[in-house]
């Protein structure tokens, strides 16, 4: 699955994408958070504050207690600011 | 009444206001309305060299797209054309275009008002600051009135 990141969280992170293989049992946005909060702690830094990152699956918006669902692309980001 | 299908425009080169509502209007008689929002840069008092516009290539289209699509549902337009520009901008560079019309006012005004709040809340952009100084500034922060605007659309 690819992993997709944008503005100041790309920029901690030091990159915008990464393949990724993502346990099974993970069913929602939440979980996946959960998740990638034990891939190190840059993750635990940018997803410290609940709500601050938003989520897109499959390039659309998705709440946290949603399920992923069949997802070949999950995006980070923070609250937008276009316009 | 068949909805009107909206043209959304992901670019990083400028447009012309003038074509956009001439494409909205030329050839038809039932047009009586033309609203037009164009959002620029501003230099924030003299300390802004320009403004880096990040988006989400995909989703920046197909979530306007979905907002459009919703304005068309819910008045009854006959046209409605939206433009957002990413990469460096710079003040009193245009960065946003919402071009709606319809036969009588209300909804075209509606409709372009709609559009622009739904999209600065849910198109994914992001705004970077470079200042005058040479210095990379802070990437700009949602505005909760942003939200608020949401509420009288409910």
């Amino acid at each position: 699955m690819k992993l997709l990141y944008f503005s100041w969280i790309r920029e901690r992170l030091g990159k915008g994408e990464e393949m990724v293989e993502l346990p099974k049992e993970i069913k929602t946005v939440g979980e996946f958070l959960d998740w990638l909060k034990t891939r190190g702690e840059e993750f635990e830094a940018i997803l410290e504050i609940p709500e601050i990152v938003r989520v897109a699956v499959d390039q659309e918006h998705r709440n946290y207690d949603e399920l992923l669902g069949d997802a070949r692309e999950i995006a980070l980001f923070p609250p937008m600011t276009g316009g | 009444m068949v909805n009107a299908v909206p043209n959304v425009r992901i670019q990083a080169e400028d447009f012309d206001i003038g074509t956009e509502i001439s494409a909205i209007s030329d050839g038809r008689n039932d047009v009586g309305a033309v609203v037009t929002f164009s959002g620029l840069c501003r230099d924030e008092g003299g300390t802004l060299a320009a403004l880096e516009l990040e988006h989400y290539p995909g989703m920046a289209e197909a979530e306007i797209k979905r907002i459009a699509e919703k304005a068309c549902a819910r008045w009854p337009l006959t046209g409605l054309r939206v433009i957002h520009r990413f990469g460096k901008i710079a003040p009193g560079e245009n960065i946003v275009l919402v071009v709606a019309a319809s036969s009588h006012r209300q909804a075209a005004f509606d409709g372009a008002s709609y559009l622009m709040d739904y999209l600065k809340t849910r198109a994914p952009f992001w705004k970077k600051e470079h200042l005058k100084d040479g210095s990379s500034g802070e990437w700009v922060s949602a505005k909760d009135a942003d939200n608020e605007a949401l509420k009288r659309w409910e």
